[in-house]
């Protein structure tokens, strides 16, 4: 195995983020607001990671990612509120249903995602993301319908931190190894150009689908944390609200930009929160920050900086006098 | 039995017919040219070969395997592999990848393995480095592994292009107008790689060009196209000199 310095870095990160966070909490010196935020800012985190294989390798808009998370949610839910096993079998084995219930709906959106492409292709997902939703409503015996699923066992809650904090890691760094892959470069290639992808032998329906597959896989799974953490799932907390915010974080993290993706999921998680004292200026400031920070995004000296680095990447480009 | 083997084959869009009755037979190892005035249906038989189109009537036949009806992908597995009149490269994917990507299918490795970066991810991983930096070489493009495709110059576009087609470890190489925007060193270096890969790959090429320096000075046998129909066929000497391909590109 090769080991390089990038590794090591991210290494350190992750392991240094754990430690200061862990201790926070061991430590008790987490106001009830701040441990709150502790597992959305872990379960935002795989949605965004898992929605920027779709957004920024792929290249298709999915605007119906908390229509997966739902379904992850709901399944992983019930399971946990029927089962008698203990803690950590039972919320493994409620990961990997809810996982696999979201990729279920992942493979049934494939149809669609084979047909249409762009702009129309995002409002299907738009529209598949409230046709879960619809339907949990109607389920009223199974979901608990408008009124919610209740008495889910806590189980991922942030006295559970590090279990969750190794189950994002682990989500994160699977993402990362498939686009750092000969699957990866096949779903990029997509998208850079799939007439060429095509010419080149890629398969490119198989690949649509299941880039879907994976990822709506990740969002069953961030779905299950969410419900061990909250205890009470409704429907509208899965509405197209949370589908936008997910891609927000995502093209607010730069497309297909997996480190990007999770520091704008902390950040556009956290930040609610934190301007909580700002009370009813709240969403106004929220929505300034999150201004602000797209103007950044594509203003000259961000791009100065990226320019850089090509330029640096490319710099025995110049040297060859083209 | 010839390489590729055309016959009869037709496509209509609508009322349209850009490609009729077109007879076509390529042996191994050949270089031949496919040329003919603009809108004659060059690409369009192009397309028709890769299976971008359909055709409505018909065959095609590689290797005595019938290929008509295949999806891209299968036909560029079966061993045809192509470029474009405008290139397309994966423009935000570095030059070795660009290459990796083509080899998709030589080199394999399941999703498992690239989810875990198992011990078989390295050892193929490896081996597409090699091969894609062997490639590279040939085409000169070696120090621009980790450039970007997009930052390339143009004549080197083109070049990845051909280097990206030939990773497929194609039987047949499709060229549509590789010589298209370049300047006559330019040209003469291109004419120089293609005889290059010709003899490194073993591969037997159909290109389309408007340059008929090019054309005349590398093919050793030409199809004339002219409103979608074959106007002509013989060696360079013999077409270039009917006068019935004359009129076709410079009117009566």
């Amino acid at each position: 195995m090769k080991i390089n310095k990038k590794t090591i870095i991210n290494v350190i990160i992750a392991v240094g983020v754990y430690a200061v966070v862990q201790g926070l909490i061991s430590g008790g010196m987490l106001s009830r607001q701040m441990t709150s935020l502790i597992i959305p800012i872990c379960v935002y985190v795989m949605m965004a990671v898992s929605l920027c294989l779709v957004v920024g390798f792929l290249g298709e808009l999915s605007l119906g990612h908390a229509g997966f998370m739902s379904v992850g949610a709901y399944s992983g839910a019930l399971f946990l509120t029927h089962t008698e096993l203990p803690q950590l079998p039972a919320v493994l084995i409620a990961l990997l249903i809810g996982g696999s219930a979201a990729a279920v709906f992942g493979l049934i959106i494939g149809v669609p995602v084979l047909r249409l492409k762009g702009d129309y292709l995002a409002i299907v997902t738009l529209g598949f993301g409230e046709i879960i939703k619809s339907i949990i409503n109607f389920m009223t015996p199974i979901t608990g319908g408008a009124k919610g699923l209740s008495k889910i066992p806590l189980y991922t809650t942030y006295r559970n931190f590090t279990f969750v904090f190794i189950l994002t890691v682990v989500v994160v760094l699977l993402v990362s190894n498939i686009v750092r892959s000969r699957h990866g470069r096949a779903i990029t290639s997509i998208r850079d150009n799939y007439i060429a992808a095509e010419a080149a032998g890629i398969p490119v329906s198989r690949y649509k689908i299941m880039t879907f597959v994976i990822a709506a896989f990740f969002a069953g799974v961030a779905g299950v944390v969410y419900a061990g953490n909250i205890g009470i799932l409704k429907p509208v907390n899965f509405d197209y609200n949370t589908s936008i915010e997910i891609l927000v974080m995502v093209v607010l993290g730069g497309m297909g930009n997996i480190k990007g993706s999770i520091v704008a999921a902390v950040i556009l998680t956290a930040l609610p929160e934190v301007l909580r004292g700002a009370a009813d200026y709240r969403m106004l400031l929220y929505s300034i920050v999150l201004i602000a920070l797209m103007l950044f995004n594509n203003s000259p000296i961000k791009r100065a900086f990226m320019d850089r680095r090509n330029m640096r990447q490319a710099g025995r480009l110049q040297k060859e006098g083209e | 039995m010839a390489l590729l083997e055309v016959k009869n084959l037709g496509i209509s869009f609508g009322g349209l017919r850009a490609v009729d009755n077109l007879n076509m037979t390529i042996e191994e190892g050949s270089l031949v040219g496919l040329i003919g005035p603009n809108g004659a249906g060059k690409t369009t038989a192009f397309n028709l070969l890769t299976g971008v189109y359909q055709p409505t009537d018909g065959t095609i036949s590689l290797n005595g395997e019938k290929i008509v009806g295949k999806k891209p992908a299968e036909i560029c597995q079966s061993g045809i592999a192509r470029t474009f009149q405008n290139i397309r490269l994966f423009s935000k994917m570095s030059v070795k990848d660009n290459v990796k990507v083509a080899l998709h299918n030589q080199i394999t490795y399941r999703l498992a393995e690239s989810m875990l970066h198992l011990p078989g991810y390295f050892k193929r991983e490896k081996e597409m480095d090699e091969r894609a930096g062997d490639i590279l070489r040939v085409f000169d493009l070696e120090q621009f592994s980790e450039t970007l495709a997009s930052n390339l110059p143009y004549g080197k576009q083109r070049k990845l292009e051909i280097a990206r087609a030939l990773a497929t470890n194609p039987k047949l190489l499709l060229l549509d107008e590789p010589a298209a925007g370049m300047n006559p060193n330019e040209t003469a270096e291109l004419m120089e790689t293609i005889e290059l890969i010709r003899k490194q790959f073993q591969v037997t090429i159909l290109l389309i060009e408007h340059d008929m320096k090019l054309v005349a000075g590398i093919c050793e046998y030409l199809y004339v196209l002219n409103f979608g129909t074959e106007l002509a066929n013989g060696t360079p000497e013999e077409v270039l000199n009917d006068p019935r391909v004359i009129t076709a590109y410079l009117g009566e």
